[in-house]
């Protein structure tokens, strides 16, 4: 065989792969529209579930992811930025920064349902915060950390040099130079990762599922002490724990999740997309 | 804007304080990720050590898992994460590098830029989704397909699993790809060979310590997947007699913990259980991560010092 003829052969073969990768996601996404858009419905939205979740809407569900995702964001933003801005404009090259370096890899990977374990022995069996949106944010907040914090430090990291020079040799000190400059010009970055961090802790089921989430509460949180739903917890409950459960019911909670999920992807994107685009650097 | 300037030298001494509180703060931040790392290590360890005087050995290391019984046998969790883990490695590890190599080395740009978000989209869906498209749709095909007696079989959890390690393969084995210096390509290019024996002749042998970065945290990836797993997978506890084992159902770890934890009580045998499992899973996980790092490391060094941009 020729080399150009394996060429052509390895270069198929490629193609064919990334096709392999993309489709599924094309068909996960299009079917669940196709057969959840049908239970879609301001009332599905903004009802209690009745008759053991069998009918009604899914309000608390939804209800609890927003407020689940506030507070994450509440508990990871500040320590994941802060703990940016060290690694990105503090840190020496020493074996303390190796070390945070690797601690971060190893939180990135700690499985999901081991979050949840942590959070139910820390924070609602220790701490006595009890099943809890509070104790379930600050498990999320922990999961989160990780993803944000490199994603700031990348956007620290892309500013340039050249720019923090100016501002100290007009007088600037190092914190001066860090929020007046650094981390304006840092923001979008910064705020891309923050949002795809939240993402995935709104998709999040393993975390919650000893910290917050009620099986069957149809009624909204009154505090953050409160337990609630949540939509992924929700989904996994109709689609495993209720017999009888209408299919219609189960596809319309998935395509709620997956279009909150993703509107926060798409808001990433642009984020990024706008920013690159005005970037004058 | 001389005045505001003014009022900062006057009480130049308290801004002083703020800005040292802040970079306090920063510090504690920054050094924030060790602790954590030991403190969610210890809290596991605190409950879940309790099993080593509360069952035999003989019981932990036997093929029996009914915690009604008091039988606390991991063998077969350990078993049902290997054999799941492994199939989604085998599955994915080909596709995501010949997808990486496609985008990095083929792709036009513009064809790029519609992979890279699509792939990133990946990773943003919801376990639980896939979880419950995986038991309405996939295994259905599974059982039909392959003539089973359940479509909830190992094999499922592996094609799940397999997806969803996919955008970590591809985006670490994208880097890796990319950070092969431009002059090794133009070198083998110059001696005559053609693109394709460039890419597998030398560029993919160049990244391969990347490659094997992006394979092990696939695998972390994978082994600690949950939701996904415990819905397609079937649930039982029992060892392989045969071959066929993976497409018969089994139980992972990580769906033991998920499936039983709400039902245990605080402090009894069944929950430090739970939790040394959680122990195991950490272990296993903290055990690939800081191998995975190690190899990330090297390439940095290699390439001659820090990733700046």
């Amino acid at each position: 065989m020729s080399p150009h003829t394996s060429q052509r052969i390895a270069f198929g073969i490629l193609t064919l792969a990334a096709i392999i990768v993309v489709l599924p996601l094309l068909l996960v996404v299009g079917y669940i529209v196709w057969q959840g858009v049908g239970a879609i419905s301001w009332k599905f939205l903004t009802a209690m579930p009745r008759n053991g979740m069998r009918e009604g809407g899914i309000l608390p569900a939804v209800v609890g992811t927003v407020l689940l995702t506030f507070g994450t964001a509440i508990a990871s933003i500040p320590l994941a930025i802060g703990a940016a801005i060290y690694l990105a404009e503090y840190a020496g090259d020493n074996w303390f920064t190796r070390l945070i370096r690797l601690s971060i890899i190893n939180l990135a990977g700690i499985p999901s349902v081991t979050y949840g374990l942590f959070g139910l022995g820390l924070f609602v069996l220790f701490l006595n915060m009890g099943t809890s949106i509070i104790a379930g944010s600050l498990t999320l907040g922990l999961m989160t950390l990780p993803v944000v914090i490199s994603a700031a430090e990348e956007a620290i990291l892309a500013v340039p040099q050249s720019f923090r020079v100016v501002s100290v040799s007009l007088g600037g000190t190092k914190w001066q130079t860090i929020r007046g400059v650094v981390l304006p010009q840092a923001l979008p970055g910064i705020l891309t990762g923050v949002i795809l961090g939240l993402e995935r802790a709104a998709g999040e089921t393993a975390p919650i599922l000893f910290t917050v989430a009620a099986f069957y509460l149809p009624r909204l949180p009154r505090s953050p002490l409160d337990q609630t739903m949540a939509l992924p917890y929700h989904l996994y409950v109709i689609s495993t724990q209720v017999p009888g459960m209408p299919l219609r019911i189960q596809y319309g909670t998935a395509l709620v999740l997956l279009v909150f999920v993703l509107s926060m992807n798409l808001a990433a994107t642009l984020v990024r997309r706008r920013a690159r685009r005005r970037r004058r650097w | 804007m001389l005045f505001p300037l003014k009022k900062r030298q006057r009480s130049g001494e308290m801004f002083h304080w703020g800005e040292f509180a802040l970079e306090s703060f920063i510090r504690v931040a920054g050094g924030s990720a060790i602790f954590l790392v030991v403190l969610i290590f210890l809290f596991l360890l605190r409950e879940g050590i309790p099993v080593l005087w509360e069952v035999d050995f003989s019981n932990l290391l036997n093929i029996r898992w009914y915690p009604t019984f008091d039988l606390f046998g991991i063998l077969p969790l350990l078993y049902g994460s290997l054999i799941v883990t492994a199939g989604a490695i085998i599955l994915s590890v080909p596709l995501g590098v010949a997808t990486a190599t496609y985008m990095r080395e083929i792709a036009p740009s513009w064809v790029r830029e519609i992979l890279k978000p699509l792939i990133e989209v990946i990773a943003g869906i919801p376990s639980v989704v896939l979880g419950f498209l995986g038991m309405v749709v996939v295994a259905p095909l599974v059982q039909r397909w392959l003539g089973l007696p359940t479509g909830l079989t190992a094999f499922t959890g592996s094609l799940m699993l397999a997806y969803m390690a996919l955008p970590t393969i591809i985006s670490i084995a994208e880097d890796a790809i990319d950070a092969v210096p431009k002059s090794y390509r133009d070198g083998a290019l110059a001696l005559g060979a053609t693109h394709w024996q460039t890419i597998y002749r030398v560029v993919l042998p160049a990244a391969r310590s990347g490659i094997l970065t992006a394979v092990l945290l696939g695998l972390g990836r994978a082994i600690g997947e949950t939701m996904a797993v415990m819905m397609v997978t079937g649930n039982a506890a029992r060892m392989p007699h045969e071959w066929a084992a993976l497409f018969r159902p089994v139980r992972t770890m990580t769906a033991t913990i998920a499936a039983e934890m709400g039902e245990v009580a605080e402090g009894s045998v069944h929950y430090h259980m739970l939790f040394a499992v959680g122990v195991i899973l950490f272990l296993i996980t903290f055990a690939i991560n800081t191998v995975a790092s190690t190899f990330a490391l090297q390439r940095e060094t290699r390439r001659g010092g820090r990733l700046m941009h």
